[in-house]
C-alpha cells in the first residue's frame, strides 16, 4: 500500500516536473529532483525488504508443505506395500456417458431397410435436437472369484434399459472364463463394443438389419483363451434369445447360440490386428421389422421362425512405433451372412396375413478412421447389403421384393479434447430406403464422466 | 499312420509339458520392470515387455497380443498407481489367468514401494490427467529401482519357491552393483543439483527429487493435455523472468513442442530415454541412467 502511494506520488512528481521548470529557476529544480531521487531510493529500499520477507514466508510454507507431503507419503506407504490399493476404496468403478445430437436429413423418419426384415433399434433416429442414450455403469471385482458390472441405458424418452448385468468369473484355471447374465454377444468384432466407443454416430446397416443395431442377450457365456504366443479365443453362449427387439423364448433350454473364433497378434512393433469367425443361431419370437408395402404404405411385419448368422470380421490398427499419440489408422471390416425360415406376418396392424418366409441374406461394411493430429480424426466408412433370395409365399404381392441392394457411405470428422470428450460431426448418404436418398447430417457430443473405463481392442 | 499319431501325440505332449518345466513366464507393464526382472531373475524367467520405451503408456491398447501373453504369465509386473488404468484391467480379465489378477501373488505392482510424489489433494478431471495415487513415472529415480527390486525378488522367491535361494543371491549381487552405480551417478550428477529446468509432461518429478532439479514450467497445460501455442507462448514468456537450462523429454514425447521453445528461448532440447530401449544407449538399467545423467550433463554445458 505504502509503495503503491510512493510510486504515484514519484510520478505524478516526474510528469509535473516540465511544467514546474517553466514556473520555477534551475535551483528549485535541482531541489524537486533530489527529493524525487531520495523519495525512489526509498521506495525501492522498501520493495526489496518486501519482497526477501514474501520469499522467506514462501519457503518456509514449501517446507511445511514438503514435510507435510513427505508424511503423507510415508503413511500411504506403509499402508499401501502390504496389498495393493483398489482404484476407488471399496467403492465400484462408477462412469457415466452423455451425449447429444443434432440431425438434419432430407427423409422422413419412418425408417426401414428396403427388402429386409429387420427389427430393434435401426435408423438414424429422430430430426433435429436430442438427447442421445446416456449410459450409466457400475463396474467392480466383487470378490476373488467374480467380476460384475452394471450398464443401464438412459433413453430420451425417459426409459430406462438395462443393456448389460453380468458377473464374470476371474478365477477359473487353464485360460477359461464364464460370464452370466445379460451381456454383448461376444460375436463379430463391433457388437460387443459399447455405443460410445464407436467411431460413428450410428452403427454398420448391415448390423441394424441383421443383429437389431446391437445384440445382447440373458445367457450364459464360456470363453477360453490358448496358452499361445499367437492370441486365439474361442467362445460359446447359449441364451434366450432377446434378439432385435425381441423379448425371447419363455421355454425350457435356450433359444440362441452362438460359436466364436478370434486371433490376433502384432506385426512389428507398428501394427497390431485381429480377425474373427462366428456362427450365431436364434430363434426369434415375433420380431417386428417396419416395411413399405407394394401400394406405398408404412406397414409392420413380424417374424417367427429360425434365424442363422455367420460373421466374419477383421481389425488392422496401426500406430507409429505403436504410439498413438500423435497420429494412428485403424481399418474395421465385418460380412454377415443370415438365412431364415418361418413365418411371416404381413401388415400385422391391417392385414394380417401369416404365411411361410425364408431368406438368405447378406451385408458387409468397411471402414477407416485415421487420426491426423492429436485430437483429431477423420473417418470413412461404406455399407453394402445384398438382398439375396427371399421368398414370401402368399404374400409375395404384397411385399417389396424387387432386388433392391441398399447401400450407404459415411464420413465423419471428430475432435476429442481429452481423453473424455469428444464432439464429431458426421455426414452421409444413407440408400437403406429404396428411391429415398436420404442426406444426413449429424453433429455429436459424447462425454464421459467417473471412472477412467478401460476400453477392449 | 500310427507312427504319424504316436509323433503327433508325443509332440502336443511335450508342447503341453514344455512351459511347466521352462523358466518363470514375466509379463512386465514397462521395459524398466522387465528389464529389473531380467536382472533378479536371470534364466529363471523369461521376460515379455508390454509396451516399449517408444510408446505412451497411459495410452496403450488392450490388444490380442498382450491378451495372448498374459494369458500365460505366471507374473505381471506393473508400476500401478493408475499408470495402465486404460488397458491392463481388460488385459487381465480377458486373458482367463488367474494367476496374475489383483491381489494375487502373481501380480506385482511396482509404485507399493516408493515414496510416492505428486499426490493430488484435489480430484478433478479438469485438472488433466492426474493420478489419485500420485505422479507414476517412479522410474527416473535410481533409489526407487532399488526399493523396487528388493520387493521384486521377495515376490519372485514367493511365486516360484523352487529357485528362491537363487534369486535372493541374485538380488544381492545386483543390489552391491546399483548402490555403487547410485553412487556413482550421484557424483556425476553434482553439478546438476538446483538447475533450472522444463519438462514437456510431468513425467520426471522423481528424477528432479533424486538430482535437486527445479522444474519451473510444462510444456503440457494440464498432464496429458498436448502443448498448445498459447501456452507455449506463455511458458516463453516466463523464462524470460525465470531462465531454465534446459527442456527435457521423454523419448516417446513428440518433439515439436520443445524443439519451438529451445528455438526460441536458445536453450537445450533433450530427449531422455526415460525407460530401458528409450534410445540406442539406454540397453539396461545401468546403461538407462548413465545415458540420462550422460545427457543431462551435456546439455548443461
Amino acid at each position: 500500500m505504502i509503495t503503491k502511494k510512493l510510486v504515484a506520488s514519484a510520478v505524478a512528481l516526474a510528469f509535473g516536473t516540465p511544467l514546474l521548470a517553466s514556473a520555477n529557476d534551475s535551483d528549485e529544480m535541482e531541489k524537486l529532483r533530489a527529493e524525487v531521487q531520495q523519495m525512489r531510493n526509498s521506495y525501492e529500499s522498501r520493495i526489496q525488504a518486501l519482497e526477501t520477507k514474501l520469499e522467506q514466508v514462501q519457503a518456509s510454507a514449501g517446507k511445511a508443505e514438503e514435510s507435510a507431503a513427505k508424511a503423507e507419503s510415508a503413511a500411504i506407504e506403509a499402508s499401501a506395500s502390504k496389498a495393493p490399493a483398489s482404484s476407488n476404496a471399496f467403492n465400484p468403478d462408477i462412469s457415466l456417458i452423455l451425449s447429444g445430437i443434432y440431425a438434419n436429413r432430407s427423409q422422413n423418419s419412418d425408417y426401414h431397410i428396403t427388402g429386409f426384415q429387420a427389427g430393434g433399434e435401426i435408423g438414424p433416429g429422430v430430426r433435429g435436437l436430442s438427447l442421445a442414450e446416456s449410459e450409466l455403469g457400475v463396474y467392480a471385482n466383487i470378490d476373488h472369484y467374480f467380476y460384475g458390472g452394471l450398464n443401464l441405458a438412459l433413453a430420451p424418452d425417459n426409459t430406462v434399459s438395462v443393456e448389460e448385468a453380468f458377473v464374470q468369473t476371474t478365477a477359473l484355471p487353464a485360460g477359461l472364463t464364464v460370464k452370466g447374465g445379460r451381456f454383448f454377444s461376444g460375436v463379430g468384432y463391433l457388437n460387443e463394443q459399447h455405443a460410445h466407443t464407436w467411431d460413428f454416430v450410428d452403427n454398420p446397416l448391415v448390423y441394424q438389419a441383421f443383429l437389431g443395431g446391437q445384440y445382447g442377450d440373458d445367457g450364459v457365456q464360456v470363453k477360453w483363451v490358448a496358452p499361445t504366443d499367437l492370441f486365439l479365443e474361442l467362445g460359446a453362449e447359449a441364451g434366450r434369445g432377446r434378439i432385435a427387439g425381441t423379448e425371447g423364448k419363455d421355454k425350457n433350454g435356450a433359444a440362441m447360440g452362438s460359436l466364436f473364433a478370434h486371433v490376433g497378434g502384432d506385426i512389428g512393433v507398428s501394427s497390431s490386428w485381429r480377425a474373427g469367425l462366428s456362427y450365431l443361431r436364434t430363434s426369434p419370437d415375433k420380431r417386428q421389422s417396419p416395411d413399405l408395402d407394394t401400394a406405398g404404405s408404412f406397414i409392420t411385419n413380424q417374424f417367427s421362425g429360425t434365424s442363422r448368422l455367420w460373421i466374419a470380421d477383421f481389425v488392422w490398427k496401426w500406430a507409429p512405433n505403436g504410439n498413438t499419440n500423435v497420429t494412428n489408422f485403424k481399418l474395421q471390416g465385418e460380412y454377415l451372412h443370415r438365412s431364415e425360415t418361418g413365418d411371416l406376418t404381413y401388415d400385422i396392424d391391417h392385414v394380417a396375413s401369416a404365411d411361410r418366409y425364408s431368406s438368405s441374406q447378406s451385408g458387409w461394411y468397411l471402414q477407416g478412421v485415421y487420426q491426423f493430429r492429436p485430437y483429431w480424426r477423420v473417418g470413412l466408412r461404406y455399407d453394402q447389403l445384398d438382398s439375396g433370395s427371399a421368398s414370401y409365399d402368399s404374400n409375395t404381392a404384397s411385399i417389396v421384393n424387387d432386388g433392391y441392394d441398399p447401400s450407404r457411405i459415411t464420413a465423419m470428422l471428430d475432435y476429442s479434447p481429452s481423453e473424455f470428450s469428444r464432439i464429431r460431426l458426421q455426414l452421409a448418404q444413407d440408400k437403406s430406403r429404396e428411391n429415398q436418398t436420404d442426406n444426413q447430417f449429424f453433429v455429436q457430443y459424447i462425454m464421459s464422466l467417473g471412472a477412467h473405463g478401460a476400453h477392449k481392442f | 499312420m500310427h507312427k504319424l499319431i504316436k509323433t503327433l501325440a508325443f509332440a502336443l505332449l511335450t508342447l503341453a509339458v514344455l512351459p511347466a518345466q521352462a523358466a518363470l513366464n514375466i509379463f512386465a507393464c514397462e521395459p524398466e520392470w522387465g528389464a529389473l526382472t531380467q536382472e533378479l531373475g536371470g534364466d529363471k524367467v523369461s521376460v515379455y515387455n508390454a509396451t516399449q520405451a517408444l510408446q505412451d503408456v497411459h495410452h496403450v491398447q488392450a490388444k490380442p497380443s498382450l491378451i495372448a501373453k498374459a494369458r500365460s504369465a505366471n507374473l505381471a509386473v506393473c508400476t500401478g498407481m493408475e499408470l495402465e488404468i486404460g488397458w491392463l484391467p481388460m488385459v487381465l480379465r480377458q486373458s482367463g489367468n488367474s494367476e496374475i489378477q489383483p491381489g494375487k501373488p502373481g501380480y506385482f505392482e511396482a509404485g507399493n514401494y516408493v515414496r510416492r510424489l505428486e499426490i493430488p489433494s484435489r480430484l478433478d478431471r479438469a485438472d488433466g490427467d492426474v493420478h489419485a495415487q500420485g505422479n507414476p513415472h517412479i522410474q527416473t529415480d535410481a533409489r526407487n529401482i532399488a526399493k523396487v527390486a528388493d520387493a521384486l525378488a521377495q515376490r519372485l522367491a514367493e511365486v516360484d519357491p523352487a529357485n528362491a535361494a537363487f534369486y535372493k543371491q541374485r538380488h544381492q549381487d545386483f543390489s552391491q552393483r546399483w548402490q555403487d552405480a547410485i553412487k556413482r551417478w550421484e557424483t556425476q550428477a553434482a553439478p546438476l543439483k538446483g538447475m533450472s529446468i522444463v519438462v514437456q509432461h510431468k513425467g520426471f518429478p522423481y528424477l528432479e527429487d533424486w538430482l535437486g532439479l527445479k522444474e519451473v514450467a510444462a510444456l503440457e497445460p494440464k498432464p496429458g493435455v498436448e502443448p498448445t501455442s498459447s501456452h507455449l507462448a506463455e511458458v516463453l514468456d516466463q523464462l524470460k523472468r525465470q531462465p531454465a537450462k534446459m527442456v527435457i523429454r521423454a523419448a516417446y514425447n513428440d518433439d515439436r513442442a520443445s524443439q519451438w521453445l529451445a528455438e526460441r528461448a536458445k536453450i537445450p532440447a533433450v530427449a531422455l530415454p526415460f525407460s530401458v530401449g528409450g534410445d540406442d544407449k539406454a540397453k539396461d538399467l545401468f546403461s538407462l541412467f548413465d545415458d540420462t545423467i550422460q545427457r543431462l550433463l551435456d546439455a548443461a554445458k
